[in-house]
């Protein structure tokens, strides 16, 4: 084969085996590879608690993979979300990706318990099983240091070690695997880490073709403001949407109550840039290179930390920002969720989040004490327990990223069908709602955003299992990447058949989730958006979303998507997808 | 749904793109809905939709001179036709031909494609977001072949290959194109503007101006002007007849990043008040001059294939230089090229793209000469050809 290696590492912890199983070429070509397969393999067991010895945690490549294809670095890593209960799977960049594929893999599936916390260390064609009882508790930085010469690294931090629902898996030190907990996934097996580091090739079947096709991209990336434009992420990260978001009056503030955040313009990436003095650094396998460093160090945050910890949580203080990123990385915890938790908290315990210590809060929440206890355990069961879920700004228990839906449509209905929750990244209608690509959209309009939404959906279900990044998809398009994917694995492909595999794989998804319990009702969003309350000291007022409306475009979505009017599978439609 | 459909009719028709209301357009979402539900069309058509991942569709026969143009080209088209200049480069990778109008023939080749040029018939072309995505198709894929065509009625003149059949072709597509332009184009407000209020009015004026003359592909282009350290610019994709809401202020500071939905030229534009202190910026797609870009007479050149990116020679039209670039801020941005080509000139060609003009006041001079440039390249054209018509 060409692009796969059609090899599938299977560890299972109980036993402490290792085995090697392949992957025949007609799945591949069904679920591509990345999120597709790694959901084909999740399948049979979603219906098993999180952390039940035999529920599997995935790790998988896909074809363009350690390949000259842009943007070829990321990997997906998924399990089932202690946080959400949905499908958990999480696209990750840093080097793991590639070292893992240069091993001649195209994933690792690890089932079972370790009696000790250990650390899986995988070498080529070696694996093996060590103790790793000396790194209870220690931090990312430490381990890194630690373990650098062992190759790429995935570790967890004492969030994911003391039960916090939003514990992330991190990558070579900084790199979030993040939103769905998945860092309790790894505890639960007792896994502190697993490096990995190969030196092998990934045969391709047309690198004339590629070569061809990928210039094609690069053109296209060079054309397109949002990522190499004077503002674009290239050069300022992804907190080159900061300005944007306050200025459409998106920028979720005070818990969501308000949109707009009277100190935006001091908080604002070339602020964080004129002040930090950042270096560029990526992804393996990019030339886009949107990660920003410190010259302390430290990550800058992306715009989601950067716009939750402050606008949401009403901190005016760009260091608080910083460290409060740091923090979250060194321990190992989802900074979205963090933040929107304290803002959750801030507003049930009516604190004035200027008079509190976020940095103590947040440690307080890694080591489960006072009132950590119950942060730690996300937004919505936190405003459970305090007899105020409206309070929580979640979608399926996932607390919902840096983007106000009253002042975008499509990304409304893009939270409601989420198949992991509250999530930007499944149809990221970012792109032609604000950034103007492929073409702009009315974004205070549901008209059509129920088939743009299905098809965007399925774009990203595509690229995650390529993999390549969402971010090139703001320039080129799957009929770009389908001659990427045909070069590489010698498979005639176009855009559309990808396309379907895409629907294949969002459609595969809506079933295990249905298998747990969910249905049209969890396909909704807070009541808060639906109710005139936003008070910006602006002339300008976003108003509700209008109930009707979204019902009806969810209700489109559901009809586009072959869904029932309760957001439920149906046979014809999966036999139709070969499911 | 009825009003979506005149909006982007009437700006097809605006643009010259379609003779008015000639078009069949639909538009997906948990059902079909076509402006003429009842066009024959609409059953061949419907099945893309069910095979083929898009929101929106658009078929149409093409106003003149296009019409003409593309048939011709894909008659003579041994596979599909291949255009060579920027918009086909970048964005649309060549242009295939198909026999008839049925779903089976469209299916297998806008699976690669975003349009098909149907023989006899017309364009089609999809979206997968909005109408506005086959209007942009369907503009370039007409823009591409009226550049193609006259630049290979050129390429035949002076290799010797011009016969009768090719000359009629010639002649009648000559007949119907528009006068050309007047020495004196309308007089627009006169600057230096200093509110902003001025400036968007000016933007606005100058940018309906560039489309009235057809000096883009259907709106197409981007246009700026500095006033008080802010840079105000037409935002990506924009239609510069309709700006009003679609500037985006840049502080040239560098303390804001709302400008990443400006304009893909925003580092051209940029550079060019850097580099040359003016206040007025406009760029347009006058096709005679991005034909005459693409003529070369340097033999045997080893860069040829080349040249639109990074040409080393010193070229000109009508004393214009042309200069290599690619869209954006790549290792061949034209953002290198332009600025300093056009420090003291009155314009800069792109190489198969464009052509830049500034001024210093306001827009009057900017517009003056990207008419004029492209006045001279229309008379230089027909003189190469031997045509005394224009
Ligand atoms: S654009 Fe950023 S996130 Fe995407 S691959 Fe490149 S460095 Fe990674
Ligand atoms: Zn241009």
């Amino acid at each position: 084969m060409f692009g796969w290696h059609g090899k599938i590492l299977r560890i299972d912890l109980n036993r402490q085996s290792f085995e090697i199983e392949s992957a025949d070429t007609a799945c591949c070509r069904k679920f591509i590879g990345g999120r597709g397969l790694a959901g084909y393999f999740l399948k049979e067991y979603i219906t098993l608690p999180y952390d039940a010895p035999e529920m599997p945690i995935l790790f998988f490549t896909g074809p363009l993979v350690a390949t000259p294809s842009p943007t070829s670095g990321r990997m997906t890593i998924m399990s089932k979300s202690p946080l959400t209960d949905t499908i958990g799977d999480s696209s990750v960049g840093g080097s793991f990706g590639t070292m893992l594929k240069k091993t001649g893999l195209d994933g690792i599936i690890i089932t079972g318990r370790s009696d000790l916390l250990c650390g899986i260390e995988i070498h080529d064609a070696s694996v093996r099983l060590v103790s790793a009882k000396a790194l209870a508790g220690r931090k990312i930085s430490d381990l890194t240091r630690i373990l650098q010469s062992k190759g790429a690294i995935a570790a967890i931090g004492p969030a994911a070690e003391n039960g916090v629902k939003y514990a992330n898996i991190i990558i070579d030190g900084h790199y979030a695997a993040g939103r769905m907990g998945l860092g309790l996934n790894f505890a639960s097996k007792n896994i502190k880490y697993i490096t990995v580091k190969g030196t092998g090739k990934t045969e391709v079947a047309d690198p004339v073709a590629l070569k061809q096709a990928g210039e094609d991209i690069f053109r296209l990336v060079s054309a397109s403001p949002a990522l190499m434009g004077d503002y674009g992420i290239s050069r300022f990260g992804t907190g080159a949407l900061y300005d944007l978001m306050d200025a459409r009056h998106m920028m979720p503030t005070l818990n969501f109550k308000k949109n707009r955040f009277d100190h935006a313009a001091s908080l604002n990436a070339p602020a964080y840039r004129n002040r930090f003095i950042p270096k560029s650094t990526g992804c393996r396998g990019c030339h886009i290179r949107c990660k920003k460093t410190a010259s302390d160090g430290r990550p800058l945050p992306e715009f989601e930390t950067m716009s939750h910890f402050s606008a949401l949580i009403g901190n005016q203080n760009m260091e608080t920002v910083m460290a409060a990123n740091h923090f979250c990385n060194e321990h190992g915890m989802d900074t979205i969720s963090a933040a929107s938790t304290l803002a959750c908290y801030f507003e049930l315990a009516g604190k004035h989040p200027a008079s509190e210590n976020i940095i103590a809060l947040l440690s307080d929440i890694v080591y489960q004490r006072g009132t950590g206890k119950q942060l730690g355990k996300g937004s919505a069961r936190l405003a459970e327990d305090f007899g105020f879920p409206e309070a929580s700004m979640t979608v399926k228990n996932l607390e919902l990223p840096a983007y106000d839906p009253r002042g975008a449509y499509g990304m409304a209905l893009a939270y409601a069908t989420a198949s992991r929750g509250g999530c930007h990244l499944r149809a990221y209608p970012v792109g032609h709602e604000i950034l103007r690509k492929p073409v702009p959209t009315n974004r205070f309009t549901f008209a059509g955003k129920a088939r743009i939404i299905k098809l965007q959906e399925d774009v990203n279900a595509v690229s995650d299992s390529l993999t390549a990044c969402k971010f090139i998809f703001f320039a080129a398009s799957v009929e770009e990447y389908a001659k990427v994917y045909s070069a590489i694995t010698g498979l005639s492909f176009s855009g559309h058949e990808l396309m379907k595999a895409g629907e294949r794989i969002c459609y595969q998804e809506r079933i295990m989730n249905t298998q747990n319990g969910f249905t049209a009702k969890d396909d909704d969003l807070p009541a808060r958006f639906f109710i005139p309350q936003v008070n910006n000291n602006d002339a300008y007022q976003p108003p509700a979303i209008n109930r009707t409306d979204f019902l009806a475009a969810r209700a489109a979505y559901y009809v586009v998507r072959g869904l029932d009017e309760n957001g439920m599978p149906g046979r014809e439609k999966a036999q139709e997808l070969g499911l | 749904m009825v009003d979506i459909f005149k909006t982007y009719l009437d700006t097809m028709a605006r643009n010259g793109l379609i003779d008015s209301g000639n078009a069949l357009m639909g538009l997906a979402d948990a059902t079909l809905d076509w402006n003429r539900p009842d066009d024959p069309a609409c059953k061949k058509l419907s099945p893309l939709f069910d095979h083929l991942n898009i929101n929106a569709l658009i078929f149409a026969r093409p106003a003149e001179p296009y019409w003409t143009i593309i048939n011709y080209l894909a008659q003579v088209s041994i596979g599909p036709i291949t255009p060579k200049d920027c918009e086909t480069r970048t964005f649309l990778h060549d242009l295939p031909i198909t026999e008839n109008l049925s779903a089976d023939t469209l299916i297998p080749i806008l699976r690669h494609r975003k349009s098909s040029i149907v023989k006899d018939h017309g364009i089609v072309t999809y979206g997968t977001v909005s109408l506005e995505q086959p209007l942009v198709t369907f503009s370039s894929v007409c823009f591409a072949c009226f550049v193609k065509f006259f630049s290979d009625m050129l390429a035949e003149t002076k290799s010797g290959n011009m016969n009768t059949v090719k000359q009629g072709i010639l002649e009648s597509v000559t007949a119907m194109l528009p006068p050309p332009f007047e020495k004196n184009p309308p007089a627009l407000s006169i600057g230096p503007f200093t509110f902003e209020k001025e400036v968007l009015q000016g933007v606005c004026e100058a940018g309906s101006q560039v489309v009235n003359l057809g000096l883009v592909d259907s709106s197409f282009g981007n246009i700026s002007y500095r006033a008080n350290d802010i840079l105000y610019i037409s935002q990506t994709g924009s239609f510069l007849d309709d700006l009003s809401g679609f500037i985006d202020p840049v502080p040239l500071d560098g303390s804001s990043c709302t400008g990443i939905t400006a304009s893909s030229e925003l580092s051209a534009h940029l550079e060019i008040i850097k580099q040359t202190g003016c206040r007025a910026v406009l760029h347009g797609h006058p096709k005679f001059s991005v034909i005459l870009s693409m003529y070369c007479e340097v033999e045997c050149c080893e860069h040829r294939g080349n040249c639109h990116r990074a040409c080393p020679h010193a070229r000109d039209a009508c004393s214009i230089p042309i200069v290599s670039g690619e869209v954006g801020t790549g290792p061949y941005g034209l953002c290198r090229s332009v600025p300093k080509a056009l420090k003291n000139r009155p314009g800069v060609i792109v190489y198969g793209h464009g052509v830049f003009t500034s001024d210093h006041t306001d827009f009057n001079h900017a517009l003056y000469n990207l008419i004029d440039i492209e006045r001279q390249c229309r008379i230089e054209y027909f003189k190469k050809i031997n045509m005394m018509a224009y």
